[in-house]
């Protein structure tokens, strides 16, 4: 397969801080602002383009669109407090916030989570990872001109989303896994609704298949663009589907297992090459690991039992001195959740790793060059990446 | 790429012929979940306004209001949630931590208003369509973000405890006061119960920190008697515990004991600080008990020179001597009375007033004379047979055992009377029985059944565990006497009713039901009043009076300009509303004071 490598002879050659000596007075090149409104990316983002013709010579990317201070709010809540804003970290996959925030507090805390619990989160996550599939697919069909595939990927989100709301009372920012626990058990009936859910999201699966992946021209645009070699993948800090889809088998859930993934079974979905076209594969393919998981979720999982552990009183809440690093794979790659304690009621430092923090800036600068212009928002969206986990 | 790349797309056509899946908002209904987090609802009749909802909204979209028609009273601030919808983000921990459960959520969420203002409202006052809505995120059983259970209290088990007059209970240790200090939401509504408004959250606050000294200066702004209120108040603030809703009440008796017990009793006074310049004024009080004490000690404190003068050998009026030392050993009221001793104030003990100091004296001798001489005279049933010798007062009783005199304990014995000082004087008696005779024989009749019994339910537990047999609803007719003279025992009848339609005292009895308590002993138990004798004729006569009691006004003002009276004589009922009394006398007496420098 040939890769997306051109002459670059005819342009100026980089200094050592990467940067090309541009000279935009003599014509031949142009600065295009792609941002930070625009479809390649889920939140704002720019990517500052120089072209020459239809061909990205450079590119630079630029954040800050989205910067709430979350970290920064967080140090002057109590920790019960930072439980309703976690969640607002990543729009469109919350639960990861709520799960690695939970889980960090927990250990520093000394609290024993229930079994059943357990059980409760990994299913979030798990419907929380197809959602964000489901939102990605939409978003990498709808940058080669699919819009068809994105309706229909946000109608079977919204199904799952039906679920989200009769377990945790909300659609979007759940609130449900909180420290030393989630705050109830499965609602009556969940286990045959949520079969039905999974029926339609494979059978949407299979017209997107059939539509989009089983497609000339999306093949033809996709198949061997973007391409991260096998050797990017540590330097560039690329995790999730990303790696993978370069045949490394990257993933949290098998490599530091967590919650009740050492009782589920299942592989990390791999590729050969990770262009654009197999990471996209990847990630179906990987929705359909997550469907199997909620189902033996649900077939596994205690039926009764406490999901929530006793706390003590949350008003007067202190944790003892200490710092912890908890981490799992989101449908990004490695998400983790930095928190440091003084003893005092509120944190002294949290520090959130989204992965989309190396993927969406050094990894996409790297890609960029080369690319044609009209691939760059596809390319941008194949990376899986989202701003409000970059500006924490 | 395959010829079938090319087709493939094309099975997209097979959509043409499906139905629409969107909703057409708003034509098709679509209700919110069972658990959906919609609208705030309040059941403000459950609601105590106590604003834990607003303590932990970490968006600060919750303002506790005042609210037409709700009152401030006891246990209920009066104060309702108001919520912002401009800043509230659904998360529901307001729900989760209400104290009563009174705050839920409804399942819709549709709400169009073109004034911006209607956005911040207070559920359940401001009606809303959503108000009678069945579903939607109400906090499930067990979720608790308090916790509800109190940290047990080490005591003594009844067999060890019956055969002496230690305290009982332990106290607790640094670990369990910090666990059980945690508890407490700070809501406040103790500080307005309390008599004494002794500020509850701060000093529970203290102890989380490890900060006993401030705790312990926090404690003597209001009550100089906080060793003894820490292990005998009627805790009025526990009754109304924000936590008391769904759980047990903060144990705030007992963390204001452990405050005291963590401080070397030597560094108090350098701790609560010494009292301010002499004012040259000086005050003269009558009775050493917690309320004329209080008063000396706040008076004291404000610079005037107080005698108090005092009848018996030592000083702590009800609490010394009609409290038993297994509740309140002497020594925590000793060191209660150091301190105020401490502050300059002359305590006169064995110092009646009658002979050497009278009334007439005090008037001419000092600025100003507080009557403090609480109830120190039992009431008799007036039963037949209550005259006989061996029918005896509580209150004597209980005295001539503080005073280490010797009583001839009865083998078996019957008390009369349902309140505390019953239950005071029967397992008192109890102890030694157990001590004299090897075994209790202590039975204890009350008119008012258990469901409306006086005593603290803990005295009645206790008294249980240490053998005393307590008959609810039985109402005294007779004290039996053999045919030589000695008491057999006490006949009671069942009581029906107590009070008759009017609310007045007028029990009924079911003669049918008669039983007879076996005892060479009967105590009446069941009330007393003050000797108010002491003040002397020409002053009696001079003085309001309101059945038996001085007339005095909210200040505790009599009707003569030189005098106050304050405590059990004119209030009651216990040692805190006694503290609170002689801080409200004190307060009057120094405005009095400062306004004689001035005229």
């Amino acid at each position: 397969m040939a890769l997306f490598e051109l002459d670059r002879s005819q342009y100026p050659e980089a200094k050592a801080d990467g940067s090309l000596d541009i000279d935009l007075a003599s014509g031949k090149y142009l600065k295009l602002w792609q941002g930070p409104q625009h479809p390649g990316i889920t939140g704002n983002m720019s990517v500052e383009l120089t072209v020459c013709g239809d061909e990205v010579v450079e590119g630079r990317t630029h954040v800050g669109y989205l910067h709430r201070g979350f970290e920064k709010l967080m140090e002057r809540r109590t920790f019960i407090q930072c439980f309703p804003i976690v969640c607002r970290i990543c729009v469109p996959e919350p639960d990861f916030n709520e799960y690695c925030y939970a889980a960090a507090v927990e250990e520093l805390a000394g609290l024993e989570v229930p079994e059943r619990a357990h059980w409760i989160r990994t299913l979030i996550l798990e419907m929380g990872r197809i959602n964000s599939y489901m939102m990605y697919l939409g978003g990498q069909a709808g940058s080669f001109g699919m819009g068809v595939i994105g309706q229909w990927a946000t109608y079977v989100r919204d199904l799952m989303l039906d679920r989200f709301e009769e377990m945790t009372g909300a659609r979007i920012y759940h609130m449900f896994i909180l420290p030393g626990g989630v705050r109830d058990g499965l609602p009556e009936g969940f286990a045959v609704r949520m079969e039905e859910t999974l029926r339609e999201v494979e059978r949407a699966l299979k017209d997107i298949n059939d539509v989009m992946y089983c497609n000339a021209v999306f093949k033809k645009r996709t198949v061997g663009v973007g391409v991260i070699t096998p050797e990017m993948i540590e330097p560039y800090g690329v995790t999730g589907p990303n790696a993978r889809a370069a045949g490394v088998a990257k993933d949290v859930r098998k490599d530091q297992p967590y919650l009740v993934y050492p009782e589920l079974d299942f592989e990390p979905v791999t590729g050969s090459v990770s262009d654009i076209y197999t990471r996209a594969d990847v990630r179906r393919r990987d929705v359909h690991v997550s469907i199997d998981l909620i189902r033996q979720i649900l077939q596994k999982m205690p039926k009764d039992g406490p999901v929530m552990t006793r706390l003590p009183n949350v008003l007067n809440w202190k944790i003892p001195e200490g710092e912890t690093y908890i981490r799992g794979e989101c449908s990004r790659g490695e998400y983790g959740y930095y928190l440091v304690t003084d003893g005092s009621g509120y944190p002294r430092r949290v520090n959130v790793r989204g992965p989309s923090y190396t993927h969406a800036m050094a990894l996409l600068e790297k890609l960029i060059v080369n690319a044609n212009i009209s691939d760059v928002a596809g390319l941008m969206v194949s990376l899986h990446t989202y701003p409000p986990e970059i500006e924490r | 790429m395959t010829v079938q790349d090319v087709l493939s797309p094309f099975t997209a056509w097979k959509n043409l012929f499906r139905d629409p899946v969107t909703v057409r908002d708003p034509l098709t209904e679509r209700p919110g979940a069972a658990r959906y987090r919609g609208f705030h609802k309040n059941d403000v009749a459950e609601c105590i306004g106590c604003g834990t909802c607003e303590a932990i909204c970490q968006n600060a979209a919750i303002d506790m209001v005042p609210v037409d028609g709700i009152e401030t009273k006891e246990g209920d601030s009066g104060l309702r949630p108001q919520i912002d919808y401009g800043r509230c983000c659904w998360c529901a921990l307001c729900v989760d931590v209400c104290m009563t459960g009174s705050l839920t959520m409804s399942n819709e969420y549709t709400w169009i208003d073109s004034d911006p203002d209607a956005f911040r409202f207070v559920p359940g006052v401001d009606h809303k369509s959503w108000d009678d809505a069945e579903l939607g995120y109400h906090r499930p059983d067990g979720h608790r973000l308090t916790p509800p259970e109190r940290i047990v209290m080490r005591e003594m088990d009844p067999e060890r405890r019956i055969g002496n007059f230690e305290e009982i209970v332990d106290g607790y240790s640094v670990e369990e006061a910090r666990a059980e200090a945690e508890r407490c939401v700070a809501c406040g509504l103790c500080v307005a119960t309390c008599p004494a408004h002794m500020s509850i959250p701060d000093y529970i606050a203290t102890i989380r920190e490890g900060d006993y000294e401030a705790g312990l200066k926090l404690l003597y702004e209001t009550n100089p008697f906080s060793q003894v209120c820490g292990r005998v108040c009627t805790h009025k603030c526990e009754t109304v515990c924000a936590v008391h809703h769904e759980g047990d009440p903060i144990a705030i008796r007992w963390l204001k004991r452990h405050i005291t017990d963590q401080v070397d009793r030597d560094r108090y006074v350098d701790i609560i600080g010494r009292p301010a310049g002499e004012t040259g004024h000086k005050v003269a009080v009558v009775g050493a008990g917690p309320a004329g004490l209080t008063a000396a000690f706040d008076l004291a404190r404000m610079g005037h020179a107080v005698t108090v003068f005092e009848a018996r050998k030592h000083a702590g009026g009800m609490t010394r001597y009609g409290i038993p030392e297994y509740r309140l050993p002497y020594d925590a009221l000793d060191a209660d009375v150091d301190v105020i001793r401490a502050m300059g104030v002359d305590i006169k003990c064995d110092t009646p007033i009658g002979d050497k100091v009278t009334m007439t004296g005090l008037e001419k001798d000092f600025d100003t004379v507080l009557v403090a001489i609480g109830l120190h005279l039992g009431r008799s049933t007036r039963i037949p047979g209550s005259d006989h010798p061996k029918v005896a007062k509580a209150v004597d009783l209980l005295r001539a055992i503080t005073d280490g005199e010797t009583i001839d304990v009865p083998k078996t014995a019957v008390v009369i009377g349902g309140g505390n000082v019953a239950m005071d004087i029967a397992r008192s008696l109890a102890r030694l029985q157990k001590q004299i005779h090897g075994e209790v024989g202590m039975t204890v009749t009350a008119l008012e059944d258990f469901s409306h019994f006086l005593a603290d339910p803990e005295e009645v537990k206790e008294s249980f565990e240490e053998g005393i047999e307590i008959f609810d609803a039985r109402g005294p007719r007779e004290v039996l006497v053999d045919e030589v003279g000695n008491v057999t025992g006490l006949k009671t009848w069942k009581v029906v009713s107590i009070f008759d339609d009017k609310g007045r005292f007028a029990p009924t009895y079911d003669e049918g039901d008669e039983r007879i308590h076996v005892g060479t002993m009967v105590i009446e138990a069941i009330g007393q009043a003050a000797d108010v004798a002491l003040l002397g004729e020409a002053l009696t006569e001079k003085l309001e009076w309101n059945r038996g009691r001085i007339t005095v006004d909210a200040d505790g003002r009599t009707s003569e300009p030189w005098l106050w009276a304050a405590g059990d004589c004119v209030n009651g009922p216990d040692v805190v509303h006694a503290v609170a009394d002689g801080h409200r006398v004190a307060a009057s007496m120094d405005a009095v004071l400062k306004a004689k420098e001035l005229s």
